[in-house]
């Protein structure tokens, strides 16, 4: 049997999640194909191919497949499970839409954002926003599975794989793409960020996030916040680390007046070096900080400009 | 226009849980339960639904053991007009939960489900997507904002890149985001008048459903532990130390 691994791509450029996601199927053992849906995407399809490990790129062109509305790029997912065990994705929005709707229309359970492959059956995924981990074994035939990209490396580039073209299957017409507004940052993306620097509550304002960007600029990070900076509007929702935002794990993270609860963690206390610039020590960031600095953000955050233009 | 809003007792969001390394499982003796933060957003959005007069009728439904006629009346306190507990010995997997909410869908013939985009305690984000499948009809999940269109739902879904808007014919299912909007408290004379609405009560027996898990939770551990805590003093040592120590810049 097989695994089909559901691309994340913007039908131009396919996504570091997909590379990630090989490296977990191939844990898994079995042959791996790369199912590509989009409009327009057949440069997505050749990146693909060019994925170690990657047996097969199966391609599916059709306009209401532009904005991958859930049911029908669910239907055809639903069409070509015969041939596969399991279907994989990387957990982002598109996946966390799409996968569960599959796995309900071949009545089996979904396995959500796994961050270890035990065997083929088995799988760890954290529960309670990672303040405990979970061993689940599948016992149906067929596997969903979404993945926590955080948790793997990404595959090489070092193949040069088939691509196969398929039909799509009908349209429901069940729902009607009307916009997307995207923010195109010229920064790197959150989830492959190297280093991400993060506001909270604590920077009183969108503006003062410019800040941050400067940091981010010099250092080419992303900038990132905690769901009180978004709620607030300091920032769009795109922004958010945490349990119910963006899950990271840069080699730097940066959080800056941000106080460190248990949902804003879950979301990045995987990153190898954590700083923290807080001006109450009690915080609890300050434990999972590597190293922390009680200080006013205000005059820390200037300081350090200051300081990486001397080291630059 | 009938609106359906399932609700889950879940920990309180405020509380850091603890796992049992002897039983190996979560140790909820004593802890504080409430309303699945998500789900309250979804309640709230069906009472300013039939507020506003759009809809005519918002029923909660709770799944769970029988505490969950508490969660129940915390939504009908809020504004809910009528509750639905199908009793189960304890919480089931999404896709069982989504099999016994498609059943109560059918009996109340429902135009809109409003879920949480997930629970905080299994974080699966699963029943709202896979309930969809099984009426076989319109999906948007992680709305941050829901209007009217005619007989069509119009939904901004929170996605990775941004926002998403999109027209979805009814019967619809939506999860809600944490942008949708604020809850409100229950007040103390709704709560009162919540005592006097009606619970209605099934087993999974009477709808039919099989309860068999399709998945085995093998064991659940604690999560290797960070040291942290470390401190500097200036930034200049701050930005010697991640060059020279740690190396990240
Ligand atoms: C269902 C649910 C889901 C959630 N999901 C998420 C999520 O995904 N991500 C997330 O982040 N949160 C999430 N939360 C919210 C979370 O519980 C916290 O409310 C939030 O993380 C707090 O954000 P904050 O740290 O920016 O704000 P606060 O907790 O208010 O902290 C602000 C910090 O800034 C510091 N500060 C203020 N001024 C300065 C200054 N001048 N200099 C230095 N420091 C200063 C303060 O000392 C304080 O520690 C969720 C909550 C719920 C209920």
């Amino acid at each position: 049997m097989a695994t089909l691994i559901l691309a994340e791509h913007d039908n131009i450029k396919l996504k570091e999640s997909t590379n990630k996601v090989v490296t977990a199927a191939n844990l898994i053992g079995d042959t791996i194909d790369i199912l590509v849906i989009g409009n327009n995407c057949m440069s997505v399809a050749t990146q693909a191919s060019k994925i170690t490990h990657v047996s097969k790129v199966i391609v599916v062109e059709e306009s209401y497949y532009q904005n991958m509305l859930a049911e029908p790029v669910s239907d055809l997912i639903v069409s070509l499970m015969k041939d596969y065990k399991t279907l994989m994705s990387p957990a982002t929005t598109n996946g966390k839409n799409i996968l569960p709707r599959v796995a309900a229309t071949l009545d089996v359970s979904q396995i959500s954002e796994i961050t270890a492959v035990i065997d083929k059956n088995t799988f760890e995924r954290p529960i309670y926003a990672g303040n405990a981990i979970a061993t689940i074994k599948t016992t149906t035939e067929k596997n969903v599975i979404t993945v926590r990209t955080t948790a793997f490396d990404a595959a090489t580039n070092e193949n040069n794989t088939e691509i196969e073209i398929l039909n799509a299957t009908a349209n429901p017409c069940l729902s009607e793409f009307i916009e997307e507004k995207i923010s195109g940052s010229e920064r790197p993306e959150l989830t492959s960020a190297k280093i991400i620097i993060s506001g909270g509550r604590g920077m009183q304002s969108g503006d003062n996030f410019s800040m941050l960007d400067k940091i981010a600029d010099k250092l080419g990070a992303a900038v990132g916040a905690s769901r009180a900076a978004v709620d607030a509007g300091f920032v769009p929702n795109e922004y958010q680390v945490g349990q119910t935002g963006k899950v990271v794990a840069p080699d730097l993270y940066i959080a800056v007046g941000i106080s460190g609860a248990i949902q804003h963690l879950a979301g990045m206390k995987d990153s190898k070096v954590i700083v923290a610039i807080n001006k109450d020590e009690e915080a609890p960031i300050f434990e999972v900080a590597d190293y922390g600095l009680v200080a006013d953000l205000f005059d820390a955050i200037p300081e350090l400009e200051n300081e990486l233009n001397n080291i630059k | 226009m009938k609106v359906l809003v399932p609700v889950k007792r879940v920990v309180d969001y405020n509380v850091k849980i603890r796992v049992d390394s002897q039983s190996q499982s979560i140790d909820l003796t004593n802890i504080k339960m409430s309303m699945n933060p998500f789900d309250e957003i979804a309640v709230e959005e069906a009472i300013r639904l039939k507020e506003s007069g759009q809809v005519e009728e918002i029923i909660a439904l709770s799944i769970g053991p029988s505490q969950c006629q508490e969660t129940i009346r915390n939504a009908l306190a809020m504004g809910m007009d009528r509750g639905i507990h199908i009793e189960t010995e304890h919480s089931p997997e999404p896709l069982i939960v989504a099999k016994l909410i498609n059943e109560i869908v059918k009996k109340e013939e429902a135009d809109i489900v409003i879920l949480g985009k997930q629970a905080i305690d299994d974080d699966c984000s699963q029943t709202g997507q896979m309930l969809s499948a099984l009426m076989k009809c319109s999906l948007a999940t992680f709305a941050s904002n829901i209007t009217f269109d005619d007989d069509r739902v119009i939904v901004t879904r929170e996605i990775d890149g941004g926002l998403q808007t999109i027209k979805l014919q009814k019967p619809t299912v939506i999860t809600t985001d944490l942008r949708l909007n604020e809850p409100r408290y229950a007040s103390l004379p709704n709560i009162m008048k919540a005592k006097k609405k009606i619970i209605d009560k099934y087993l999974p027996d009477d709808l039919n459903i099989d309860m068999t898990p399709k998945l085995d939770v093998i064991k659940i551990e604690e999560p290797p532990k960070r040291q942290g805590g470390g401190k500097v003093e200036t930034i200049i040592e701050l930005v010697e130390k991640l060059k020279n120590e740690a190396g990240v810049i």
